[in-house]
């Protein structure tokens, strides 16, 4: 017989085994040798997930929603999935930051801000509480329910115990003890409670054992397996509606419930705990995002066959479907299989309230408490000396506070409530977090305001749609609230809003919580701007896989290592602020003087150190108390910002304005170098030309003198010796007026005359010009050539007819004296002008070819053949080519003569004539 | 983000793989009260999709080519931001 006494004495032996294992693990991890650091513990703590609303509320559920309950644990199978790139990204982000909650997560994303992290602390302890509740009302009604064996307990013979009879007060302060003990151990938040996770992966086995037990025991003991069960139910017509969807709500209950356990399994802050501040190595989440599924998938195994089993047994009679797990074996009095559900079962309730409890106090005292009595404490806390003893105290307090709570719920209005339609509930207002949370990793424009405003409207929404309505199921509100709305207006019914019906409860808060809350996210965080601590985070925590190292924050700070020092003595205690300090002088390699200022490295540290005992916000707090609030305000980051990039500008037009002057000294060098060329052709020009100008004054002179100083010289001699001097005094003209010719050719000083003329009468008139020259020289005989199809060309007449004319000349010059030949060939060439003016003299050497069109060169040797020009015929003939935009070249060979070529382009053409054109204008303007 | 490898693309894939098994229409295929071997067809298909999303994600996770995409991610990171800077450097 199960007496009273046995099924407390197993329970108190069951959680004396849970303080044993939760010592066990702490001891080890003192030692250094932890028994949790396995992807199989961190897979079984994450099982917490299952508490007693899966054991025993699965299979409720399942009685009257067919596979209802399933969307709880199909929906953390889809983040699991998922789980690699989006909840190692949040366990990365955490460790980094040192983060020791949910509340601490979302505060720091969003600049470390206080506020933020209060709200979301109020936010889960409101939230999670009926959760809690729910736990202690599972353990109290089970063990009422194991304690009328062998009779089968209903509900209305539960009736209501005394609240000094109640297990459930018990539990709640057996649980405060544990939470006390292994979850205040150390202060430093952020250094795992391995010992309570021990306790917890031990719990899930035990749970999990237990439901296969019954489960097993149901489907194989009381029927003959799967099949047995399902076609008995079959039969009955009211059960076959529980084998379709219809039964668990429709698809938008089954979208609803699946997208709510997305977001519990990772925003839940019990599954924070385990999930991300726990974790003891990125590695394990590898085999924990199928092991976890794969216990979830056993344990959910033989909830439908349990289920269909208790409407079986029971057909009825008004047994609560919520305990068929525990009814079943005592109805058919195997009570070992009964105590067995029930150790299960409180193993289930447990593990959730510690973790949970312990997840909500580190809120509540590093979010809530700690900022507002620093901030705004007559206590002058934040100049006590030591402040672990305070934070532990609160800590602790916390600890009461939460499960009291619990407690106190439950006997308010836990009674009138499924298991299920609480958890919900709970699940719904943790899901509040998942928008600030999923956007804080993805989206980098994501500001604190908008966070704010989601998750503050998406709490109101939810304490209107669910919580004032669980009120109203307690009696504490008119239940003609929940039908016709507050005063009445049924626009504003809970249950159904602005007239949003046909969606449960569930589904119908779920869609206006979300509404408010991503709507508002995301709209105020377009509409405001991120200060510049939110924006460094913002950066932190989105791009953690590329910068793992410290957003880099700007301390103008004055404290020394040694006030830096005593800060961390007063929350961690001196044996771990020493630790810490020696950690960083080990992994940094530098020794710290207390009397050393403390540079951003060390702040940093600190701070760190200090956000995981006090949470991100707290710690920016206190280090800036140090720092004599000495860090810098945005304005004057911003200003120190504004100056660098001020820099940056200045450097680049520093860079800019180098590389121009680096460009005109480069010009000014090359105009220098033709400076110096020029000057350097003057002189060559002037020596030459004096030259050229005193062999004939030589003559002229020396022939003057003989004719002075010999009045008595003969006519004749006296003739000839002046006709020299005028032939010399003509060469002189001739030199002059070349050089000026050059000169303003070269200068660009010379007016053209350009027009478009036929070429073949302008080459006709030059020849008769010649005809005199020709005339003086009978043994030279002259060829002509000239086609009737030659191009007009756009010339200065005049020029090309003194071109004509000094090409001619020279073939006079330079051709054979005993049998001359000249020829003049003109012929269109592809459209130009070509003409070649040949003579059969002695040629041009090679040597002088090159040389032959600049000025004073003249072929053959000028100092022993007499000169034979003024040697700047060819070069004004060039230049007045090229003017035309014509080219003039030669073929010569030496002993059979010279043949002069040049081409002018017809009028039209591109290059040539409209470059003269411009160079007209310019010239005559 | 760290390159993952196929892995984290696999990963995806098999998310919306289980999005499709799992969510309405395709749901609606077996919401029948009809029985297949005594079991409901609706509990028969839900778990066995079930197990076999968990079974490819095992497969998927476990390859030894994921070990090399887990461990460009490893703690520490230093490595990752190694690796921007040489690219930073490259670019």
């Amino acid at each position: 017989m199960l007496t009273g006494l046995t099924i407390l004495t197993v329970s108190l032996l069951y959680l004396l085994l849970l303080f044993a294992i939760a010592y066990y693990g702490d001891r080890r991890a003192d030692q250094g040798r932890s028994i949790i650091a396995s992807p199989y513990v961190y897979a079984l703590s994450i099982a917490v997930y299952c508490t007693a609303w899966t054991y025993y509320g699965s299979v409720g559920r399942a009685a009257s929603a067919g596979v209802g309950f399933l969307p709880i644990y199909l929906g953390p199978t889809l983040t699991f999935i998922l789980g690699w790139l989006a909840i190692r990204k949040i366990i990365r982000i955490s460790k980094v930051n040192r983060i020791t909650s949910i509340a601490d997560f979302v505060a720091s994303r969003y600049g470390k801000s206080y506020y933020l992290g209060g709200l979301v602390t109020i936010i889960a302890v409101v939230g999670i509480i009926p959760y809690i509740s729910l736990q202690l009302k599972a353990i109290s009604t089970s063990f009422t329910v194991l304690l009328r064996y062998p009779a089968v307990a209903t509900p209305e013979n539960l009736g209501s115990t005394p609240i000094l009879q109640d297990t459930a007060l018990y539990v709640a302060l057996i649980m405060a003890a544990f939470a006390i003990l292994f979850g205040t151990r150390h202060i430093d938040a952020s250094e795992r409670h391995e010992g309570m996770v021990a306790a917890i992966a031990f719990e899930s086995v035990v749970k999990l054992i237990a439901f296969l037990v019954v489960g097993v025991f149901v489907t194989y003991g009381i029927f003959g397996g799967f099949g047995d069960v399902f076609s008995r139910a079959a039969a009955d017509p009211a059960f076959q509606k529980l084998f379709t969807l219809s039964a668990a709500g429709g698809y938008s209950d089954w979208i609803a419930i699946t997208l709510l356990s997305m977001a519990a399994i990772v925003v839940l802050p019990r599954q924070f705990q385990v999930l991300v501040v726990e974790n003891v190595d990125e590695r394990h989440v590898k085999k924990a995002i199928w092991l976890f599924p794969l216990y979830l998938l056993l344990i959910n195994l033989f909830v439908l066959p349990i289920a269909f089993g208790g409407l079986l047994v029971f057909p009825r009679d008004g047994v609560d479907p919520d305990f068929f797990v525990l009814t079943l074996p005592i109805a058919e009095h195997f009570e070992a299989i009964a105590v067995i559900v029930f150790i299960g079962g409180l193993s289930a309730a447990t593990g959730m309230i510690i973790v949970e409890t312990i997840a909500l106090a580190t809120m509540v005292s590093n979010d809530l408490v700690m900022p507002v009595l620093l901030r705004y404490g007559r206590l002058h806390l934040s100049e006590r000396a030591d402040l672990t003893g305070v934070l532990r105290a609160i800590r602790r307090g916390a600890i009461i506070f939460v499960i009291l709570l619990g407690y106190v719920y439950v006997r308010l209005i836990g009674e009138s409530y499924a298991l299920v339609s609480i958890g919900l509930m709970s699940f719904v207002a943790a899901a509040q977090f998942a928008p600030a949370i999923l956007g804080g990793i993805l989206w980098k424009g994501a500001t604190r305001l908008g966070a704010l405003a989601g998750l503050s409207a998406g709490f109101l929404v939810w304490v209107y749609t669910l919580l004032l309505p669980s009120f109203a199921g307690a009696g504490w509100l008119s239940q003609s609230f929940l039908q016709d709305g507050p005063w009445g207006l049924t626009l504003l019914s809970p249950y159904a809003l602005f007239g949003l019906e046909g969606l449960s409860p569930i589904a119908h808060a779920l869609f206006w919580t979300m509404v408010v809350n991503v709507g508002l996210y995301v709209a105020i965080s377009l509409a405001t701007t991120q200060s510049m601590i939110e924006r460094s985070q913002a950066v932190q925590f989105v791009d953690i896989f590329k910068h793992t190292s410290d957003g880099a924050r700007i301390w103008r700070g004055r404290a020394t290592i040694g006030d830096l020092r005593r800060l961390m003595n007063r929350f961690m205690g001196e044996g771990p602020t020493d630790q810490a300090l020696l950690r960083f002088e080990r992994e940094k390699g530098r020794r710290l003087d207390d009397s050393q200022a403390g540079d951003a490295e060390v702040v940093q540290y600190a701070e760190r150190q200090l956000a995981g005992t006090i949470g991100a916000a707290s710690a920016r707090i206190m280090i800036a108390s140090v720092l004599r609030e000495e860090m810098h305000d945005i304005d004057a980051v911003m200003q120190i910002l504004d100056e660098a990039s001020q820099l940056v500008v200045y450097s680049r037009q520093l860079e800019e304005k180098s590389k121009q002057l680096e460009a005109a000294t480069a010009e000014l060098r090359a105009a220098n170098e033709r400076l110096t060329e020029l000057d350097k052709m003057k002189d060559d020009f002037v020596s030459t030309v004096s030259h050229e100008f005193r062999t004939p004054l030589t003559s002229i002179r020396s022939f003057s003198e003989i004719v002075h100083d010999n009045p008595d010289l003969g006519i004749g001699q006296r003739n000839e010796f002046l006709n020299i001097i005028v032939q010399e005094s003509e060469r002189l003209t001739r030199l002059i007026n070349d050089i000026l010719d050059l000169a303003k050719m070269e200068a660009g000083k010379t007016a053209w005359h350009m027009r478009e003329i036929a070429p073949k009468r302008l080459i006709e008139t030059a020849l008769a010009a010649m005809a005199g020259l020709f005339a003086k020289n009978p043994n030279i005989r002259l060829e002509t050539d000239i086609a009737d199809d030659l191009p007009t060309v756009y010339v200065d007449p005049d020029r090309l007819t003194q071109v004509l004319v000094n090409l001619l000349s020279n073939a006079i010059k330079f051709c054979n004296r005993e049998d001359g030949l000249v020829t003049l060939v003109a012929r269109a060439e592809v459209g130009a002008l070509r003409v070649d003016v040949g003579d059969n003299g002695v040629g041009i050497a090679k040597q002088d070819s090159q040389k032959i069109f600049e000025r004073f060169q003249q072929a053959g040797d000028t100092l022993i053949d007499k000169p034979q020009g003024t040697g700047l015929g060819l070069p004004i003939c060039r230049h007045i080519l090229e003017r035309f935009g014509g080219e003039i070249w030669f073929k010569s060979e030496v002993g059979k003569g010279s043949t002069f070529s040049f081409r002018i382009p017809p009028v039209g053409y591109a290059g040539g004539i409209r470059g003269s054109r411009r160079a007209a204008g310019a010239d005559l303007g | 983000m760290v390159r993952q490898g196929l892995t984290g693309e696999r990963l995806i894939g098999l998310f919306l793989l289980a999005l499709l098994l799992f969510m309405p229409p395709l749901i609606g295929v077996f919401d029948k009260p009809d029985l297949v071997g005594g079991i409901p067809v609706l509990y028969l298909y839900l778990f066995i999709a079930w197990a076999a999303l968990i079974a490819l994600l095992a497969l998927i996770v476990e390859q030894p080519q994921s070990e090399e995409d887990l461990a460009q991610a490893e703690p520490g990171a230093m490595r990752d931001q190694e690796r921007d800077r040489t690219t930073g450097a490259e670019s």
